[in-house]
């Protein structure tokens, strides 16, 4: 039933193509409102940077609204608010993103402001020392005021070791610290090029339409051999359970948290890294799923418990699981119970009928996903930002359809293990 | 776009945007009763009542329950605030009719089990806790205890942990019945559905409602707190700071304008003079932000930022030297085009997807803009002046006045 109910025309819609220059251009046509999403993406993000760097990329992302000698003096977001639109930018591991959500006829306007700023940035030291205080702030309000993410910053180091991704995004305090405007504009001059970039447009505007405006607006910028990133070092196995615990005077109650060294998309491919992401949503998505079932609702445990997996990076992703430990209920008898649950499901199997409801919930958020033009450019931009095309991202509903339980399971024994796993504890810091 | 207005039998009235594009149905409901209007006592009854709901009705227990929800991929929510109770249903078209009756069952027939409810309970004291180390929330509670007092808007949504011990499934029953009724309720849906299909199922879901709500109105809430500074002490690096004082209601002929002053002042973070001053020259804060908020009875200008504790003090007196500047000076006409043209020309923004026309709609109803209010509203936006603007910051903003919570060791020397 739902087979069909896949809006077909919408996915028929998305089309792609490479400029001259290399860039990727993705239009998502959708008619419903004279609105655009645009969207460029770069395939850099804070596993790129440098050692002793880390932040840069984050930085440059805040930096790229000081200004070019056509728009100066942070008058970019003025600009874009001035013609109605509404815009950011955000960083990750893999990619660093710049968008504007505006009416259609502002959508050539933004094109030539984004390609403005693609190879024309300017700083200058009156724009880098408030701004590393704005990201100082960002990582104060973020991390250093969340004992969870500081728990996280550390259970994230024990994951990857050396590899990138143990590093925060936002960057360590202490090198945040030192970060300058060369940092920035070397990294910047190595990555921001349109061979390394996407354009991505979500809305009101035919495919022939925008690749006119692509080429106009971005077919000008020349390419640069050197803006393709290094390969990465492989991430080590763990090869022993690791703990970490946190303790934080600010704690009010302990929580639970352990991570499973993954795969992704990228590094294992769609059918593989999908079975993980059925296998975490059997077992922790929802008030349905096995975590919640067990710990919260039948052994009283817990009051919070569930699982998710982070599946879309280039290199290998995680699964993780949560729980809060209900009033007077241990620490080692709330892991207890997790363990079994765990246990269960790596001796047993899943059951036909949870594969089901995954699938069937899958195939609804797909359709859900299609009110949403914003969302749509994301998920096509950070498919591509983490070295997934297109064609595979329109795949992904058909290989959801041919997930096996067998596929489900053998995922299931190969990364939930305890010697692939870092377990993590936030715990109020013990009394005087 | 076209908003249809539909009348069932029993006197529901429901908007209506009908669109057959996506097979998806986006349903808004509101009932104008929150957690102010909650039995003395029970602060938190409205809020755990909105938790109970989908833990089971009729014949179906909380776990079946949740099971048929996830197994149509029915998103099915309920909420409190201190207003509004509501309930939001997503669904697909080819899951209405059990989506409807599941909320019919909901709102008529639920069970309150024991079991479902000790759950339900345990998880709102951990959330209580777990409050405790949220500076926005520590703040934000500590400023309207002190806004209001006495009066039912100074207590929290969630309620205490004392308060949440209290709540009974009888209590839960009493409230809903006089809560939940059929002249207090307010109707928008969007989406795949024909006007006629959705009269049948709202009659369906909703005739059982009683006909009148009973519950006690709140009175109008005086601000309490003009001119207090509080700190609360709590061991991190940043200090979280709440400011706001009175503000100016909905209907007040002045709003639009003083939304216009308010967008100017610290509407965003990105373009505003707050985000210029703190932020962009300063960096004395990753977000800072000034906003209007109209409740039913009281009206608020509030706002926030989080900056390093050696700073508190300097990013504070910059907060008042702006609230003293906007007073005094109103704006330019260049910062007047500025802000027209973008809550002109960003409003379709709002539009762009039918989940966000049910939110859009949902609000208009529940401010009683009434349902031609989308065609008005940019002209609205556009006949304010420079005068407008300032009679609105004379009227509206006073730095002396603002009362200021601080969570955080902050150094405030230098402060005024």
């Amino acid at each position: 039933m739902l087979e069909t109910a896949v809006p077909v025309q919408a996915q028929e819609g998305v089309e792609s193509f490479t400029l001259d220059n290399g860039m990727e251009v993705i239009v998502i046509p959708d008619h419903r409102a004279p609105v655009v999403t645009h969207m460029v993406w770069y395939r850099v993000g804070s596993a790129e940077e440098p050692a002793g760097k880390s932040g840069i990329a984050h930085f440059l992302e805040h930096l790229m609204f000081k200004g070019t000698e056509k728009v100066p003096g942070g008058e970019f977001s003025h600009i874009v608010a001035r013609n109605g639109g509404k815009g950011n930018a955000f960083t990750s591991y893999d990619y660093t993103a710049y968008f504007q959500r505006v009416a259609k006829e502002q959508l050539p306007l933004m094109m030539e402001m984004e390609a403005d700023r693609m190879t024309n940035l300017k700083l200058s030291l009156e724009d880098i020392i408030p701004e590393r205080g704005v990201v100082l702030e960002e990582r104060r309000t973020r991390v250093e005021s969340q004992p969870l993410a500081l728990l996280g910053e550390k259970m994230t180091v024990a994951l990857y070791g050396e590899h990138p991704y143990g590093r925060p995004i936002i960057g360590w305090r202490d090198e945040i610290e030192t970060l300058d405007d060369g940092d920035a504009l070397q990294f910047y001059r190595r990555f921001y090029a349109p061979n390394n970039a996407a354009l991505v447009v979500a809305g009101d505007i035919e495919p022939d339409e925008l690749l006119e405006l692509a080429k106009a607006y971005y077919g000008g910028i020349k390419p640069n051999k050197q803006a393709v990133r290094d390969k990465r070092p492989e991430i080590s196995e763990i090869g022993e359970p690791v703990r970490v615990a946190h303790e934080d005077e600010r704690a009010q109650q302990p929580v639970f948290q352990r991570l499973y060294l993954a795969q992704s998309y990228h590094s294992a491919g769609l059918e593989p890294a999908t079975a993980i992401d059925m296998l975490a949503e059997i077992l922790g998505a929802g008030t349905t799923s096995r975590l919640y079932r067990a710990l919260v609702v039948e052994q009283k445990v817990a009051v919070s418990a569930g699982a998710w997996a982070t599946t879309d990076l280039l290199d290998r992703g995680r699964i993780g699981i949560y729980a809060i430990p209900r009033e007077g209920v241990k620490p080692e008898t709330l892991e207890a119970a997790i363990d079994a649950v765990v246990a269960e499901l790596v001796d047993k199997g899943v059951e036909d009928e949870e594969m089901e409801r995954v699938r069937r919930g899958y195939l609804a958020d797909l359709i859900y996903g299609w009110d949403d033009q914003q969302q749509q450019a994301y998920v096509f931009g950070a498919s591509w930002g983490s070295g997934i095309l297109p064609r595979d991202v329109l795949r992904w509903p058909e290989v959801v359809r041919s997930t096996t339980r067998a596929q489900v399971v053998s995922s299931a024994r190969e990364y939930l293990r305890a010697e692939n796993s870092v377990t993590g504890w936030l715990l109020p810091a013990s009394q005087p | 776009m076209e908003i249809q207005r539909i009348a069932t039998p029993s006197g529901i009235e429901a908007w209506l945007v009908e669109d057959h594009r996506l097979p998806i149905v986006f349903v808004e409901i509101f009932w104008r009763a929150g957690s102010s209007s909650e039995t003395d006592g029970l602060d938190g009854l409205a809020y755990m009542l909105s938790g109970m709901l989908d833990e089971g009705a009729g014949d179906i227990d909380s776990e079946a329950f949740q099971k048929r929800l996830a197994d149509l991929n029915i998103d099915l929510e309920f909420n409190a605030s201190k207003d509004f109770f509501s309930a939001r249903i997503k669904t697909l078209e080819e899951n209405l009719d059990e989506a409807i009756e599941l909320l019919a069952l909901a709102l008529t027939r639920p069970r309150f089990d024991e079991e479902a409810l000790e759950r339900v309970r345990a998880q709102i004291l951990a959330s209580l806790k777990q409050s405790l180390q949220n500076p926005e929330i520590i703040a934000s509670r500590a400023w309207f205890a002190a806004a209001f007092a006495d009066h039912p808007y100074a207590r929290t949504t969630r309620g205490t942990a004392e308060t949440v011990q209290a709540i009974q499934a009888d209590d839960l029953r009493d409230w809903m019945s006089r809560a939940l009724a059929r002249d207090n309720i307010g109707v928008t849906v969007v989406g795949d559905v024909t006007p006629e299909r959705l009269e049948q199922l709202l009659e369906k879901a909703l005739a059982g409602l009683p006909q009148k709500a009973k519950v006690a109105t709140p009175e109008a809430a005086a601000f309490q707190a003009p001119g207090h500074v509080e700190v609360i002490e709590y061991p991190n690096p940043q200090s979280l700071i709440q400011f706001g004082h009175d503000g100016i209601t909905r209907d007040d002929p002045d709003f639009i304008a003083a939304y216009v002053m308010n967008h100017v002042l610290g509407g965003s973070v990105l373009v505003s003079r707050l985000g210029e001053e703190v932020r962009e020259k300063r960096g004395l804060a990753y977000s800072v932000y000034s906003y209007l908020y109209p409740l039913d009875h009281a009206s608020l200008f509030a706002g926030s930022l989080a900056t390093e504790n050696a700073r508190a003090g300097e990013a504070l007196k910059q907060v008042r030297l702006e609230l003293a500047r906007m007073q005094k000076e109103g704006v330019s006409q260049k910062e007047l085009d500025d802000a027209k043209a973008y809550l002109v020309g960003s409003y379709p923004l709002r539009f762009d997807s039918n989940e966000k026309i049910a939110l859009q709609l949902s609000y208009i109803q529940r401010e009683e803009l009434g349902i031609d209010y989308i065609d008005r509203r940019n002209a609205l936006i556009e006949s304010v002046t420079r005068d407008d603007v300032f009679r609105a910051a004379q009227r509206l903003l006073d730095p002396e006045k603002l009362l200021v919570v601080i969570v955080g060791e902050p150094e405030l020397s230098g402060a005024p």
